[in-house]
């Protein structure tokens, strides 16, 4: 798990932005005409949500080596937290509201990291369990964060910035992939930053980052409220953009192991790897009943389908870490090279 | 101790190569060290249960100076770092790094104290390439808050121009600079062991820690990395101290040699001094010669 290379030098950085500007044109530019309805609502939408979501995830498990079984907890106190700002403070642009409720995230995250002081591996991630119960528990009892809605259950307010409406299927998007971009250019800059290099540092060898003056307790902390700041977006992005309504039960345990499968399948401690899992996740459902339906017609069901989903996921995971603990990231990075390869000695 | 006749060497090595600095250097040398010493430690013990690690050590590092601490397997000599380094925390005693004094010495602490150290068994950043493990022994050095980097504001830019300058001189000096972009776990051991060496000079520390850093290497690396200590020496004008088992490499660097036996320190002084002592012969050779135990215990006592 800890091979993984959060800076690839070896690879020509070139070759990467214009990747990455390659996918920004067609995010931006292709998708909006040719996609339908459906693939922005059902397949695009819920990707960038939880695309989202993994990178945070990933800054404190792949790049911190910090387990978290909590994200879906911290989704929801972004959730919650932007639903009550634009509830309580009808006058706040929804830009602010989005960086507030991060930072309700971030804040939640690092008194949620403070086991991490002291405890580390399987001790720790029980600890983030009883972060996941807690907040599940105060949302349920606390009327007060869902407007005393007797079911928790409350419709998120309308996507608009600066009088430009974000409320269809496309505007949805658009507006998930801005935000997405935004951060994970952020969340690319602080990799590469030292910051980045200290969470590593802690990953691979504690002692040695005490030594060289790494602030080791404080790094940690500081892992827990950015990851939680991002996942806690991601959150506000799968309520307002994806649900349309905000709710407990869209942020159980369920989801925290979704988005650590993310993670593992995708890559621990790469920015590509979220994405990727992501990607996978979202695609997986949509493909076996596809097969499904032409294998055994009528007799699948969405109850077979989600057994199924589950045992194939199950077992892909096991693969993965058995043949790639690097996940798909690094499967990925084999074909781009063998294709570079290729196409290099000739050009 | 200077009066001892000169015996030849008792390791089985050949003489030190270098020339064999005459006595009358001594009080020199000594009367620098008690002006800009860098290091002392007093009376330090340190026990785990019931089992004694070392006890009632002293110890004095001039600045600039390569002190060696020798010993049989087991003496005590990695604990004695450790404890130096802060982390293991010893029952009694003091240690004084420049002039700040301990009884514990955070551990935290140790890069701003201006102390750098290696690890017996490597203690790399495995997944970090070359740069950014040598880049991260600058941790300590960092002024530039984290949005500065994220943003890219002057200050951390230059900063991270500044890190990256001295990153790169370290690289020249050890001749890392084939490897740069290579991960660290995946080079070959003799190279580990040369980048931490680069992650722990790069600081320029005023101390440095060295805890067998020629362990398991061949005679021809160790040569080259007996030759990296001393242009490290010569650079960045540190004091070292080192623990290590070749006593001809020993002999070869070291200014002061420190012998620890059984947890005690039982002799210290030049290598020409040591290697007359009768008391370091006998605990060399009753610990080499298993079947010369007893006797080498009578002659220590």
């Amino acid at each position: 798990m800890a091979t993984a290379l959060p800076l690839d030098l070896a690879r020509p950085r070139r070759t990467g932005a214009a990747g990455i500007l390659l996918l920004l044109a067609l995010a931006y530019g292709l998708v909006p005409l040719l996609g339908t309805g459906y693939l922005f609502e059902a397949i695009l939408t819920p990707f960038l949500a939880l695309a989202l979501a993994g990178l945070g995830l990933n800054l404190l498990t792949g790049y911190a080596g910090l387990l978290s079984l909590g994200s879906a907890a911290f989704m929801a106190v972004g959730a919650y937290a932007a639903f009550n700002l634009s509830l309580r403070l009808p006058g706040l642009p929804l830009p602010a509201t989005i960086l507030l409720a991060g930072l309700v995230a971030a804040a939640v995250g690092a008194v949620a990291g403070l086991p991490a002081l002291r405890l580390r591996g399987f001790y720790l991630a029980v600890s983030t369990l009883a972060v996941q119960f807690f907040v599940a528990w105060a949302l349920n009892r606390i009327g007060w964060l869902s407007n005393d809605s007797p079911s928790g259950i409350v419709a998120a307010p309308r996507l608009e910035v600066a009088g430009l409406s974000f409320d269809d299927a496309r505007g949805r998007y658009l507006f998930s992939l801005t935000v997405v971009a935004v951060l994970t250019f952020l969340a690319w800059r602080l990799v590469r930053s030292p910051t980045g290099r200290n969470l590593v540092a802690i990953r691979d060898h504690e002692t040695a980052a005490r030594i060289v003056g790494v602030k080791v307790a404080r790094t940690k902390l500081l892992a827990f409220a950015l990851s939680s700041f991002i996942v806690g977006i991601a959150g506000v992005l799968w309520a307002f953009a994806y649900l349309r309504t905000v709710e407990p039960a869209g942020f159980n345990l369920d989801r925290s192991f979704q988005i650590l499968f993310i993670v593992i399948i995708g890559g621990l401690g790469t920015l590509r790897g979220a994405f990727l899992g992501a990607g996978f996740i979202v695609v997986l459902p949509l493909v076996l009943s596809r097969l499904g339906a032409a294998a055994l017609g009528d007799g699948f069901d969405s109850g077979t389908l989600e057994m199924v989903q589950r045992i194939v996921l199950g077992a892909l995971i096991v693969a993965v870490l058995i043949r790639e603990p690097a996940g798909l990231a690094a499967l990925l990075d084999r074909a781009l090279n063998h294709a570079l390869r290729r196409v290099r000695p000739r050009s | 101790m200077s009066g001892l006749p000169h015996r030849a060497a008792p390791f089985g090595r050949p003489a030190p190569s270098r020339p064999l600095v005459p006595d009358a250097a001594a009080p020199r040398r000594r009367a620098r060290a008690s002006q800009d010493r860098i290091l002392t430690v007093e009376g330090l013990s340190l026990g785990f249960g019931g089992a004694v690690a070392f006890a009632g050590i002293d110890l004095a590092v001039a600045a600039g100076e390569i002190h060696a601490i020798i010993g049989p397997n087991g003496a005590g000599k990695s604990s004695l770092i450790n404890a130096i380094s802060g982390l293991y925390a010893p029952q009694a005693g003091r240690v004084r790094i420049g002039e700040a004094s301990f009884a514990r010495v955070p551990a935290g602490r140790l890069a701003a104290l201006g102390v750098a150290r290696t690890f017996q068994n490597l203690a790399l950043f495995k997944s970090l390439n070359v740069v950014e493990n040598i880049l991260s022994g600058l941790a300590g050095a960092r002024r530039a808050g984290l949005a500065a980097h994220v943003l890219g504001l002057p200050a951390a830019r230059r900063e991270a121009a500044e890190h990256r300058t001295r990153a790169e001189a370290v690289i020249d000096l050890l001749q890392l600079g084939a490897f740069r972009a290579r991960a660290a776990g995946s080079l070959p051991y003799g190279l580990q062991k040369r980048v931490e060496l680069a992650r722990a000079l790069v600081a320029k520390p005023r101390l440095l820690l060295l805890d067998e850093p020629m362990a398991g290497m061949s005679a021809a690396e160790k040569a080259e990395m007996s030759g990296f200590i001393l242009a490290a020496r010569e650079t960045f004008g540190t004091a070292i101290v080192l623990i290590e088992h070749d006593i001809g490499v020993v002999m070869r660097l070291s200014d002061t040699i420190t012998v620890l036996d059984h947890g005690r320190r039982i002799a210290t002084g030049t290598p020409t001094e040591i290697q007359a002592n009768p008391a370091v012969i006998a605990a060399y050779l009753g610990a080499d010669d298993e079947e010369d135990e007893t006797e080498g215990e009578v002659k220590a006592a």
